[in-house]
């Protein structure tokens, strides 16, 4: 779209990223994915991200050369920086952070200074990822965001502060929470605090928005944080709900969705009357939108680092055409607004001293996002490892968490950034052989099920200490072979025992230390850290 | 991710000889058809230990429910009397593991149909 | 014998004549499957409901027969038609003999 015009352009201006020919007669504004990410960071996408089955080579399973290639960027612009992976370090000292909810405001007013009444809607998973946010139970974010002034959001992480915690909070919001496949998990009945849509009446288009929670949090999840709750895809109950809403006159229909991209796709294949999905949970940032049938699919990304504007033409209950821009949050090109800057300051004011301090320096740049390993969770399995001693690590695939480039100090917010959440304590643990072959086989069928309603989202468990080959194209159970214990260069012993330490599990009554006190640590007695390059994992078969 | 508890969690079963001779004392060895029986289940169990779910045969007198992978198949039986509005009906069930849910309905004729429907039971985590 | 059973049903209070009403039903109840052990691994024995039914003025709606496979607090939902005011009558058998019901009238 338009911005693969700017990003032949060298020099950037907020004009530039802001522009847009108003079309039609409905804006839509999507932020999704925040992750609490309140300031401004980098943020490095993927290099690996495998699609199986239908979506094997298809967006948003492109990634690097092959994203710039297909979207005609070029290399070495601000697109391939905020877009694709590669050349990631020199980019972002070029480029400068991204992000910030102040210039995620001063992005949104402009689109309001254009459109008055267009539509602000919060994918979720904007409520957790930050060490103001665990501090203050999501207040922070709460606070943040009233301040934003969306017009609906749905859920994921949000959960994990507890169904207690989730209700008081949205007890008080000044907006609609919405999720029509929320129920209650005793009577299976839609729960009562989410309604399912919410009607608005903009540009004189009656507009339904529909909220769809991330499917499967009790699974990817604890689910004993929040028993009273059931979700899944309801696929059938969408339907109901889309017919629900055109027969009391809806004219566009928008799905505000958490539910994963391919996931998005195959419930738009299946649901029929949905106009616009704005898809969340797998943080994927695509520059045009996907289109499936007669419905797009708009992927606006994470962290704060980009907004989606959609601009609709909707006449006589149809849409008639669409422009889309997905607009990158260039932290040192959008001004930020101060009065969001204020509320932000607010929040961290009190936690500055403990935000600020400088637990150490990385000399390797440190990511997450990817298949297999990210810089970052070597980092973690390593300190997993050493503090814990153990044999073996193992950090989940989550795909949330900035990034830092080399020569950056390590500050205990950049720690929290990739450790903070309601469950991260650091268990130790004894596991035979076959157990760890079994949860890799588990955790990889969630994510290369090649139907995606198998799938959760999310990456492969990340695993320091063991080596092993994964064949993408196989059945659950014949995937992970040639188990190897890197320390001595033996094949794991399926009969043997391990001492396996990890984090974020979902059991209750987990004991340890927590995991940011754990790499701490352990980043306290490196000094500098220095991440060498991991080829423990041999894939096949993608 | 799996941590201490996870050690609990019991290996997926395999399809065990006692779901022929359970399906073969409802129907009688007579065949069985593959319409007139719908099954629903979610895709992924939220819970192992409460799976929801949902037979529907219109005209059936009767349903079986199998779990084929666990120690014994059997989950229930829904005879519909004359007073049942529709010959459908939901429970929730345990699944010791990934497996088939199975139904076998009687229909109005007397014959038989089946439904299946895998539900991967997983030991969960992660996420984005 | 399982202690503190207690039946919940959910049935609308009135329907039209012939109209199909969606009922659901609860009771609390462990379910004991005979398949767990004890913390000295000894079995712990088979304890469950075994039979659910649902009859309306005499007449029977649905008739189950349950298995261990059955979750903790046994859950049901099933339509039934209404042709006149009446009652429903819920029956839960457990394995130790013991009968749970709960009753609840409709109005035409
Ligand atoms: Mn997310
Ligand atoms: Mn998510």
């Amino acid at each position: 779209g338009n911005w693969s015009r700017l990003a032949a352009q060298q020099a950037l201006t907020q004009d530039q990223l802001l522009q847009f020919d108003t079309f039609g007669n409905v804006s839509l504004i999507h932020v999704t994915d925040i992750h609490a990410q309140l300031k401004p960071i980098y943020f490095r996408e993927p290099s690996v991200n495998i699609g199986v089955g239908d979506n094997r080579g298809a967006v948003p399973h492109v990634t690097g050369a092959d994203f710039r290639k297909l979207y005609g960027i070029d290399d070495g612009s601000p697109s391939h920086y905020a877009l694709s992976s590669g050349d990631f370090s020199s980019l972002a000292k070029a480029y400068g952070r991204v992000g910030g909810l102040d210039r995620v405001a001063t992005v949104v007013n402009a689109i309001r200074a254009d459109r008055p009444d267009a539509l602000l809607l919060d994918g979720g998973d904007t409520w957790h990822g930050s060490y103001t946010c665990y501090q203050t139970e999501g207040q922070d974010m709460v606070n943040a965001m009233n301040q934003l002034r969306p017009d609906a959001m749905t859920f994921h992480w949000e959960f994990t502060l507890g169904s207690e915690r989730v209700r008081e909070i949205v007890e008080g919001l000044p907006f609609a929470a919405l999720g029509q496949n929320i129920f209650d998990a005793e009577w299976d009945e839609p729960a009562e605090l989410f309604p399912p849509y919410q009607f608005f009446e903009r540009g004189g288009v009656k507009i339904a928005v529909i909220g769809q929670a991330f499917p499967y949090m009790p699974i990817a999840n604890p689910g004993w944080m929040f028993p009273e709750y059931s979700f899944g895809i309801r696929d059938e109950n969408m339907q109901a709900m889309v017919d629900e809403v055109r027969a009391q006159g809806a004219e566009c229909v928008v799905c505000l969705s958490h539910n994963g991209f391919d996931v998005d796709k195959s419930m738009a294949s299946k649901v029929t009357g949905i106009d616009v999905i704005l898809t969340g949970h797998t943080h994927d940032a695509l520059p045009e939108p996907v289109l499936v049938g007669d419905t797009i699919l708009i992927a606006s990304g994470s962290n704060g680092k980009f907004v989606s504007r959609v601009d609709l033409d909707i006449q006589n209950g149809r849409m008639m055409g669409f422009r889309h821009k997905l607009i990158p949050i260039f932290s040192d090109v959008i001004e930020p607004d101060a009065e969001m800057t204020a509320v932000i300051d607010e929040q961290r004011a009190p936690y500055k001293a403990e935000l600020e301090e400088v637990i150490g320096q990385t000399d390797s740049l440190l990511y997450r996002r990817g298949n297999f390993n990210g810089t970052w969770d070597d980092l973690i399995c390593d300190a997993l490892m050493s503090e814990r001693e153990a044999d073996i690590a193992m950090s989940p695939g989550v795909r949330w968490g900035p990034s830092l480039i080399p020569g950056d100090d390590i500050t205990r917010e950049d720690l929290w950034n990739v450790t903070s959440m309601s469950y991260g304590k650091a268990y130790r643990s004894e596991m035979t052989g076959e157990f760890i072959k079994i949860i890799l086989e588990d955790v990889a069928d969630n994510i290369f099920n090649p139907d995606p309603y198998y799938q959760q989202g999310g990456d492969m468990v990340r695993i320091g200490g063991m080596g092993y080959r994964i064949d993408i194209g196989k059945p659950q159970g014949e995937r992970i072979t040639d188990m190897v214990l890197l320390k001595t260069g033996e094949a794991i012993d399926p009969a043997k025992n391990y001492v396996v330490a990890g984090w974020a599990s979902v059991n209750e009554n987990t004991e340890g230390p927590q995991i940011w006190d754990v790499v701490e640590a352990h980043i306290k007695k490196l000094g500098t850290v220095t991440v060498k390059p991991n080829d423990s994992v041999t894939v096949v078969g993608a | 991710l799996g941590g201490a508890a996870a050690l609990t969690f019991v290996l997926p079963f395999r399809a065990n000889a006692a779901v022929d001779d359970v399906i073969a004392e409802f129907t009688g060895g007579a065949a069985v058809g593959d319409a007139g029986v719908e099954l629903t289940a979610p895709e992924i169990a939220e819970n192992g230990n409460t799976v929801p779910i949902a037979v529907s045969a219109p005209g059936a007198t009767s349903v079986l429910v199998l779990a084929a992978g666990n120690p014994t198949p059997g989950v229930a039986t829904f005879n519909f009397g004359p007073l049942a509005a529709s010959q459908t009906a939901s429970t929730r069930m345990r699944l010791a593991g990934t497996q088939d849910v199975i139904a076998i309905a009687k229909l109005a004729d007397g014959s038989f149909a089946r439904s299946s429907k895998t539900v991967k039971v997983t030991i969960g985590g992660c996420g984005g | 014998m399982a202690s503190g059973v207690k039946p919940r049903v959910k049935v609308p209070k009135s329907a039209s004549a012939g109209e199909a009403i969606v009922i659901k039903t609860l009771i609390s109840h462990p379910m004991e499957s005979g398949q767990r052990k004890d913390g000295d691994g000894n079995p712990i024995p088979r304890s469950i409901i075994n039979r659910f039914t649902c009859e309306f003025n005499g007449q029977t709606v649905i008739d189950i027969t349950m298995e261990p496979a059955i979750s903790t607090n046994p859950y049901f939902e099933f339509e039934a038609t209404v042709p006149e005011a009446g009652e429903f009558a819920f029956t839960w058998y457990d394995d130790d003999g013991s009968v749970y019901n709960d009753n609840k009238a409709i109005t035409v």
